[in-house]
């Protein structure tokens, strides 16, 4: 009994001492954390996606809470409503920037582009672009081999396989950029979503000239600046023997999509023109 | 006991089947595509515009930096425009289409056989003769020649060394210049052993050679301080790296130039070159290519102009085999399949290798049995199955540790996997991430 009393109280001894010293060193050691940083992190919705340009949603969330305005930063997973509640939280502004979406700037499927030869080493676009400039005439499209595909975190952009083109579904995707960067044709960009959803942008990345652009793809660019006629607000510029649509100016007044002669600018989600039927690419695109 | 280098190495299957045939002269066809890219380093800036009459032998293209080369042109006639052309990288690039008009050559250009072996220009004249007739590396990786002339300040070569391993299987296009050029290649040497100032030069040539070996050790005689050395057969001998180690038996360090070993290694397609150049004042304006594949009608080693289209060339040795599946610019392990074959013969083109379609069919990838045969048979030493790992997961930091930068990309790993595992295509994915970030940091 005297033993076992005597092994309980050096044990107690032992423990009370280590915890008396933990203590004392817990205090010295202490780190700082602001108590804001982990309320905001809550509310961030914890994907670490990288895409705000902070490594992950704590690093974010330290950024936030340091800044002083909110303007610069935006977390375009969440979007603006997770930006207002960070705002509250803290007590500052939230930046009212416009929600992102990736769109794919080609629509060179198997139909308007002739397939010359045939790759078959490993599957993925970054090694195919080491090799030549596609298996097509035009050496700007798309490979179709799923790089994009692969990268996405949200499983928001698949590669029909019909097509072979990918496709953006607009629910699931968060503007993270990922797909962006994995891209070693820079085809995907990120532009404003648009009211309902809507917006207009040149689906092609041709950057020949008119005629090898046309004879190796029939919906290519072909910078015959007709668009830039159209365009009564100068959103449309042409650099490369290719146009851009600047998202900035443009006011989604449709004028430039019937003047196009190959097609290659897209509307979406654009209620059908009453008189003429709708473009055949405008239709078999989701976005 | 024959010399090979000591770590790693395979033997595939040699398949030399133009070996023997000489050399034979193509048709200059109607029209001509010279690529202002044909070499490492900044592409030229062209000299000529639409409508300039032009010789064989007029300067098209001025290089512009340091590691660039000068591009004369290939044929006597016209410009026809300065636009994109499809070439074997498989990007349109800036090229020179000239539309022929007869073969007329620049005067100062001596189209005679005599062989000229005196030569009193210094060492700095040669060197300036070479870059200004734009010599680029002849063995495939077209380094310009006289970069590799002038190396760095404080370092000092003992020996030159001059390729003609020719390891790669199907090619002998260099085979066949060394057996008709023997004289010319001897002196090229000659002079290359004066531009870098050497008393001693080696030339290695690949034992499955005898007749090439044989004729140089004789012709050697007469030239004071060459000397063959006969060389086990061995991929990828034919590398800088590997043929100072068979021949010197030195290695160099990771990242490190030949010149750090006291060596400078030029094929023999350069040494026929410089001779052209520097005693005939010839640019490069042709060079020697082999067409071959199991099932053309005729493999031959033909003289072809820069810029005449591969189709040519096939048409040359009996048109396309119905069963086609590939052409590779190149030989079968390092050459690269090109997207069409109305690209042009550039100064890198040392083979038009045409493969049937069932060998060429890419056989579906398994998982790594962990067999290390890559590791074994990797001439620079490397773990090619971790390489392709790093990349595919993309972990730079540990993939330049690995040293995923040495790699010399001869494909030994890809062509011995038995799961069949695209590792070269992975690494050469990662090599080029790394040293983008390399080059990052040190900007």
């Amino acid at each position: 009994m005297n033993m076992m009393l005597m092994a309980v109280g050096i044990l107690g001894a032992v423990g009370a001492g280590g915890a008396t010293i933990l203590y004392f060193i817990g205090q010295k050691f202490k780190v700082d954390e602001d108590p804001r940083i982990e309320p905001v992190q809550d509310v961030l919705p914890g994907v670490n996606c990288g895409a705000c340009g902070f490594p992950g949603c704590n690093a974010f969330a330290i950024a936030c809470v340091e800044a002083d305005e909110l303007d610069d930063l935006n977390c375009p997973v969440g979007g603006a409503e997770t930006m207002a509640s960070v705002a509250s939280l803290l007590g500052k502004t939230a930046s009212k920037a416009a929600k992102k979406i990736a769109v794919v700037r080609c629509n060179g499927t198997c139909d308007n582009r002739p397939r010359k030869n045939e790759y078959d080493g490993a599957t993925s676009c970054a090694i195919a672009a080491q090799l030549y400039g596609g298996d097509t005439d035009c050496s700007f499209g798309c490979y179709g081999l799923g790089d994009c595909e692969a990268v996405c975190p949200f499983d928001a952009i698949h590669v029909n396989p019909v097509t072979l083109i990918p496709e953006v579904d607009e629910e699931k995707c968060t503007a993270c950029n990922k797909c962006v960067v994995a891209c070693p044709k820079n085809i995907i960009e990120l532009r404003k979503q648009g009211p309902k959803s809507r917006r207009i942008f040149v689906s092609c990345m041709n950057q020949d000239k008119g005629a090898p652009a046309k004879k190796s793809c029939d919906v290519a660019c072909i910078a015959c600046g007709k668009c830039v006629k159209a365009c009564p607000f100068e959103a449309i510029t042409i650099t490369n023997n290719l146009a851009y649509i600047d998202d900035d100016k443009c006011r989604l007044c449709r004028k430039c999509v019937p003047v196009c002669p190959t097609g290659s600018i897209w509307e979406l989600n654009f209620p059908p023109p009453r008189k003429k039927e709708p473009e055949a690419e405008a239709t078999t695109v989701d976005a | 006991m024959l010399k090979t280098f000591r770590i790693g190495g395979i033997h595939p299957k040699e398949n030399k089947f133009s070996a023997g045939k000489s050399i034979e002269s193509i048709a200059i066809p109607t029209e001509v595509i010279v690529p202002l890219a044909q070499h490492i380093g900044a592409p030229c800036q062209p000299v000529v515009k639409r409508g300039d009459e032009v010789k064989v032998g007029t300067l098209l293209g001025k290089s512009v930096g340091f590691v660039s080369a000068n591009i004369h042109s290939p044929v006597s006639g016209k410009v026809k425009k300065i636009d994109k052309a499809l070439d074997a990288s498989g990007y349109k690039r800036e090229a020179i289409f000239i539309d022929v008009e007869g073969d007329e050559w620049e005067e100062t250009i001596d189209r005679t056989d005599t062989l000229v072996r005196e030569c009193n220009l210094s060492t700095k004249e040669i060197i300036e003769k070479i870059a200004s007739a734009g010599i680029v590396g002849m063995g495939g990786a077209t380094f310009p020649t006289h970069v590799k002339l002038t190396p760095p300040p404080g370092t000092k070569a003992e020996v030159l060394i001059i390729n003609g391993v020719e390891c790669e299987p199907y090619l002998t296009a260099d085979h066949m210049l060394m057996m008709q050029k023997t004289e010319e290649i001897l002196v090229g040497t000659q002079l290359l052993m004066k531009t870098v100032n050497v008393n001693r030069a080696v030339i290695g040539i690949e034992n499955n050679k005898p007749d090439a070996i044989q004729k140089f050790t004789q012709a050697a005689k007469s030239y004071p301080g060459i000397e063959v050395q006969a060389l086990k057969v061995q991929y990828p001998q034919g590398g800088e790296k590997q043929l100072i180690d068979a021949v010197m038996r030195r290695q160099i360090a990771s990242g490190a130039l030949p010149i750090s070993v006291g060596a400078i290694v030029q094929n023999v397609g350069t040494a026929f070159a410089v001779y052209e150049a520097v005693q005939k004042n010839k640019p490069l304006v042709e060079r020697v290519v082999t067409v071959t594949g199991k099932d053309v009608t005729n493999p031959c080693n033909v003289l072809s102009r820069i810029g005449v289209p591969l189709r040519d060339l096939i048409d040359f040795a009996g048109g396309l085999p119905e069963n086609t599946g590939k052409v590779i610019s190149g030989g079968p392990m390092m050459g690269k399949a090109v997207a069409s074959i109305d690209i042009p013969v550039t100064k890198g083109t040392s083979g038009v290798l045409i493969i049937a379609t069932l060998e060429a069919r890419r056989k579906q990838m398994k998982d790594c049995i962990r067999c290390a045969k890559c590791v074994s048979i990797c001439p620079m030493g490397l773990n090619p199955t971790t390489l392709m790992t790093l990349t595919e997961y993309e972990v730079w930091d540990k993939a330049e540790k690995e040293k995923i930068t040495d790699c010399i990309e001869c494909g030994s790993c890809s062509f011995i996997c038995p799961s069949d595992r695209p590792l070269l295509d992975y690494i050469r994915l990662g090599k080029g991430k790394v040293m983008g970030i390399m080059r990052a940091r040190k900007n």
